[in-house]
């Protein structure tokens, strides 16, 4: 066939084309598994990660140095899944790792799915949110543990599509910066304030957090983001709250 | 450009000079970013860090060798026409498969490098070496000069992450196991302990580095065009035959 024709071009193209199509899809379907089954303990580690403090680990331990089985081991165990609407009631059926927050970042705030993961430890409740938000480049996203005052936070995990390596990348890469939202409240007398990010240090340990240097952006779309995402789950915060307060006097 | 290089039609030997000096020529006299000038826009991307720089230059030595090998293979039936689609072709198809066995094999590096992978696909040097040699070679030689090319520009970026990683953030292979934390101030509440500790208050660390602080223009891309421009600087003061005399 001469090589310069256009039947000869249409040929190769098209021979090439299912050729390279056919080998992808089935490397992809080899490894289609093990790949899925990455991405759930990926995603289950940044969720506990949140909890760092309060996973029993030793001293010095993180997330990071949990094995994949006992990640799988305490999320079966010691994690309920709960998945709320934007009026704080519980949708049936559905469990919180199988929302996708960045489809529903994409609807109406009433029409969101919102992910709750309730871990236990040792008699202790925590309330881990998921948020998400932007950055400089791209998405940023996060997940908050409360305590069970429903005001304190209890850790923070963070992560990102594309900041910067070394200035916005630091919400992930240094644990320092999530370790400061240990401790701060979300409630100011009583209102719901977020905590603030604030550029060139935080002024009240209680509400605020140092942002990062040289990284402003990033830092202001973790205020952001923390703001608008938690102001999400306010409805049902606020009724576990009353559950609290009412379990509380009970007690007494 | 790089000038094309025809094979000899003696016989070939797997590893004779000429073979080794296609590997070791990218190292010096015609490498891929000092010399070619060819995939700076990486160079200057994914540098921050020694680690990600690492995978990417394995990422791309695979890339440039295979899609060396394979269009070279090919070379007498692509159409000339559409000799540029195919190459590109080729290139995707390489950069999938990385893409998919780092998912596979090691989930969180591939959450770490996921949008520079795909910016393989992009990098001049992979496209430049099909271009420029592959085309025109056998299949041996033409893998001889990917792998090459991917190792002299795996150099560079190493090089310039390990000065950028160092001077911007006071550590090395940060984000893999083998992180070490080098010059900084120690915190030992947060667990973060560095080898020269910026913040003692008395001892030889305090009175020698205790005004050091970290270089936040090193993590800026910016920081990398300076590096790579004061390599080339280097190189051509004492390899004066890369020098254009005009």
């Amino acid at each position: 066939m001469d090589k310069n024709s256009s039947k000869y071009v249409l040929f190769f193209v098209t021979l090439m084309t299912i050729t390279v199509a056919l080998v992808l899809t089935g490397l992809r379907q080899g490894t289609l598994e093990t790949t899925k089954q990455n991405e759930a303990i990926f995603n289950k580690r940044a969720v506990l990660s949140a909890v760092n403090n309060h996973l029993g680990l030793e001293e010095g331990k993180t997330v990071k140095d949990m094995t994949d089985e006992q990640v799988l081991e305490v999320f079966d165990t010691k994690v309920t899944q709960t998945v709320l609407d934007a009026t704080g009631q519980v949708v049936e059926g559905v469990k919180a790792e199988a929302i996708d927050m960045e489809k529903e970042n994409k609807k109406d705030v009433a029409d969101r799915r919102l992910p709750l993961f309730q871990y236990e430890n040792d008699g202790n409740q925590f309330y881990i949110m998921s948020v998400r938000g932007k950055g400089l480049w791209d998405a940023i996203w996060g997940n908050i543990a409360l305590e069970s005052d429903v005001n304190t936070i209890a850790g923070a995990s963070f992560d990102h599509k594309g900041e910067t390596p070394g200035l916005g990348a630091e919400i992930k890469d240094n644990p320092a910066f999530a370790d400061n939202f240990i401790g701060t409240q979300i409630y100011q007398d009583g209102k719901f304030k977020s905590v603030k990010v604030r550029k060139g240090g935080a002024q009240n340990d209680q509400y605020e957090v140092d942002g990062i240097s040289g990284a402003t952006v990033t830092a202001d779309g973790v205020d952001k983001m923390l703001r608008e995402g938690i102001a999400l789950y306010l409805p049902y915060l606020e009724t576990i709250k009353g559950e609290a307060m009412e379990s509380m006097l009970f007690e007494k | 450009m790089a000038e094309v290089k025809t094979a000899p039609e003696v016989k070939e030997p797997l590893f004779g000079k000429d073979e080794r000096k296609l590997i070791s020529d990218p190292l010096n006299d015609n490498n891929p970013i000092t010399v070619q000038v060819l995939g700076i826009c990486s160079a200057l991307a994914v540098t921050a860090l020694v680690y990600p720089s690492v995978v990417i230059s394995i990422a791309v030595v695979f890339v440039c060798a295979f899609s060396s090998l394979f269009t070279s293979l090919l070379r007498n039936y692509i159409p000339k026409q559409v000799r540029m689609i195919v190459q590109l072709v080729i290139i995707a198809f390489l950069v999938t498969i990385v893409e998919m066995t780092l998912k596979w094999a090691n989930y969180p590096v591939y959450k770490q490098l996921s949008v520079y992978i795909g910016l393989i696909i992009t990098n001049c040097i992979v496209m430049g070496r099909l271009e420029a040699f592959a085309m025109a070679n056998k299949p041996w030689r033409s893998f001889l000069d990917g792998v090459g090319n991917g190792i002299g520009y795996g150099a560079i970026l190493i090089a310039v992450g390990f000065i950028r990683e160092l001077f911007g953030k006071g550590t090395l292979f940060a984000g893999s196991p083998i992180e070490w934390k080098i010059i900084g101030p120690t915190n030992l509440e947060a667990g973060i302990e560095y080898t020269i500790n910026t913040a003692a208050t008395s001892g030889w660390q305090s009175w020698m580095f205790g005004w050091y602080e970290n270089n936040n223009l090193m993590v800026l891309p910016a920081a990398a065009m300076f590096i790579i421009g004061i390599m080339i600087w280097i190189q051509r003061s004492y390899n004066t035959k890369l020098v254009d005399v005009s």
